[in-house]
């Protein structure tokens, strides 16, 4: 830790209204920190062959395809409006990645400390340690880290820790042609955010909302936040994700007054007729 | 072309007939969670066998305390027995086993695995040298230390694994995180006195098949009911099978168990003995209630171990089914029950 002053927070902005689907972001990701084929497979998903997050997608490039009215014409629609503007078909594209969650169920409940908190807020396995038991990936709300087949360890997005210590930004932002993958300190992806929202309002596209940017969800806010078109579960993302170690307290304590239950209650076995005859 | 999955969820409410429907959005029907990485023999079967171990724990010491040698000496190796088996199942199932010895690296109270792992390093070589202590006849004192020790720890063992279960986001493990422990004990329960029952048939054994089973029973119905939509996995498919099989043996296994009391000895429970035909207990021979008791034992444990499995595996078609993940949440959103901004923009 630095001793003069705390480091910043970094994180992700994803602003998915400029999203072009070029899955650069992928790409890059995949080159940078060397991770493995995921599997060539068409899915007949739109555009999507690669399905979701796992132990060797840490960026995942969402596609909808959505019979619904292109509503304004701003950024990127002012020119698919113009040029068919008969036509209901809409895409939304969504380049999703960990949370890098404030309050993270994959660390609380590694129990070997091989998921920790680094220098820069950001949430990373360290390899040599994770013993492959596998408790991260259920514990996860959004489906992010997931284990490596013939490995047995989890991976998962580490904000490209390597590249942060030299002062470099995450592979992905870096490959981003427009700009949707934005990096920085939080606090200043949050106005920045903010203030899209804002603009996009005023232009009329007043489904936009932000994702994961509120410092009181259940997550206690996520370090790579978004910026949505849509219902988050259209996206493939939980609406109201919740890191359950919130009510760890209290199942230990059910689990301590059920424990004192069945010992009573095996005791009680015992004293009705006292000594073995 | 809309190519979002649109599907209707029914919803339950405890008994209650179906509510109205929900509409409920999802990517391309995909899961929202990754499927839990666990495998079914190991995992579940190491729920099971935990059980079995913390259960016989406690027989173990009340058997001991009361001087029902037989009693104590099966109860002990029982738990002995469970807790390697169990043991080498957890360790099996890591992804690299070679690195089990990590999960002593750290102690974390936010993480019950780590929990479990100091509970089960502190557990096994009591409930070992509980056994060792028994089946030499040496070291006597340090038997009975032991002895207690291990039934200390023991309840522990059995109500930690509702814990494990339960803090994640898998929607039918973590919903059911009021009740599990208390399921979780009452299996415990009726395995370790299943176990007895087939090895060491004693009044206490058929008492604790009896209270096991009933609270087991008990406890599932109440979760059910307070899982709201989380429960429908519970009821469905493979999972399905194995809770109806679950309750169908350790039902089977507590009448069993109270009879093969009843037909052995006068002490037998009242309402057992009012529900029998009169007749009943006489066209019993001797040789009967030890093959009750078998019968009564064998019920309990595999009731026990259905039971396991099938809290396993619902979890896992919870976590595969997008609709288990989606729906609550939405609702709770819309209910203002939520965590996030439900905004529209
Ligand atoms: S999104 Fe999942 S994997 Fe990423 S920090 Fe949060 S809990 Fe961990
Ligand atoms: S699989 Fe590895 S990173 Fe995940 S909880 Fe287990 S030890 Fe930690």
């Amino acid at each position: 830790m630095a001793e003069t002053g705390e480091r910043p927070r970094v994180g992700f902005f994803t602003d998915t209204s400029v999203c072009i689907g070029c899955k650069a972001c992928e790409v890059a990701c995949k080159e940078w920190n060397a991770i493995p084929e995921d599997g060539l497979v068409l899915t007949g998903m739109s555009y999507d062959n690669t399905q979701g997050l796992g132990a060797d997608t840490w960026r995942h490039v969402a596609f909808i395809e959505q019979r619904k009215p292109v509503e304004a014409p701003v950024d990127v629609f002012e020119a698919a409006a113009r040029a068919d503007a008969g036509s209901e078909l809409r895409w939304l594209m969504a380049s999703d990645v960990c949370k890098h969650c404030t309050h993270a169920a994959c660390l609380d409940v590694c129990p070997t400390g091989a998921l920790f908190r680094t220098e820069f807020g950001t949430v990373v396995v360290q390899e040599d340690i994770c013993n492959g038991c596998g408790y991260c990936i259920p514990a996860c709300p959004y489906g992010v880290i997931d284990q490596r087949k013939g490995d047995g360890r989890a991976w998962k997005c580490t904000m490209c820790y390597d590249r942060l210590g030299v002062g470099m930004e995450p592979a992905c932002a870096k490959a981003c042609p427009t700009d949707s993958i934005q990096f920085g300190p939080l606090d200043e992806l949050r106005e920045r955010a903010a203030s899209r929202v804002e603009d996009l309002h005023d232009a009329g596209v007043t489904e936009a909302r932000l994702y994961g940017a509120d410092p009181d969800d259940g997550v206690g806010g996520a370090g790579a936040f978004f910026l949505l078109l849509d219902e988050p579960e259209v996206y493939g993302l939980p609406p109201d994700p919740v890191a359950t170690t919130r009510d760890l307290p209290s199942m230990w304590r059910r689990a301590a007054v059920a424990a004192a239950a069945l010992a009573a209650g095996v005791a009680a076995c015992f004293v009705r007729d006292g000594r073995a005859r | 072309m809309t190519r979002t999955d649109e599907r209707r969820a029914k919803r339950r409410r405890g008994e209650q007939a179906m509510v109205p429907e929900a509409r409920f959005t999802s990517y391309y029907g995909m899961p929202v969670l990754n499927r839990p990485v666990w495998k079914a023999l190991d995992i579940a079967g190491y729920l099971f066998l935990g059980g079995l171990a913390g259960g016989s724990s406690l027989l173990a010491a009340g058997a001991h305390a009361t001087g029902r040698r037989a009693l104590a000496r099966a109860a002990k190796t029982g738990a002995f027995g469970a807790i390697s088996l169990s043991l080498a199942a957890l360790v099996h199932d890591l992804g690299r086993p070679a690195r089990f010895l990590n999960m002593l690296r750290v102690a974390k109270p936010t993480s019950p695995m780590s929990v479990g792992s100091w509970l089960l390093a502190c557990y096994g070589p009591l409930a070992g040298a509980a056994a060792a202590t028994e089946a030499t006849g040496r070291f006597p004192r340090l038997g009975a230390l032991a002895t207690a020790g291990a039934a200390v720890l023991g309840p522990a063992v059995t109500t930690y694994t509702a814990v494990l279960l339960s803090d994640t986001a898998v929607p039918s493990w973590h919903e059911g995180h009021r009740e599990m422990p208390f399921l979780f004990a009452g299996s415990g329960a009726a395995a370790a006195a299943g176990l007895a029952l087939i090895c060491a048939p004693a009044p206490p054994a058929r008492r604790m098949g009896v209270l096991g089973a009933a609270a087991e029973l008990g406890a599932a119905r109440v979760m059910k009911k307070r899982m709201g939509l989380a429960s429908e996995p519970l009821e469905k498919g493979a999972a399905g099978r194995l809770m109806r099989a679950s309750e169908i043996l350790t039902a089977t296994g507590a009448v069993l168990a109270a009879l093969s009391g009843a037909a052995g000895s006068r002490a037998m429970p009242m309402t057992i003995s009012m529900a029998m035909p009169r007749a009943m207990p006489m066209t019993i021979s001797t040789a009967m209630p030890r093959a009750i008791a078998t019968a009564a034992g064998a019920a309990l444990l595999g009731g026990s171990a259905a039971l396991r499995f099938g809290v396993f595996h619902a979890g896992v078609a919870s976590a595969q089914d997008p609709v288990y993940t989606v729906v609550p949440q939405r609702e709770r959103l819309e209910q203002g029950r939520g965590f996030s901004a439900a905004a529209h923009g």
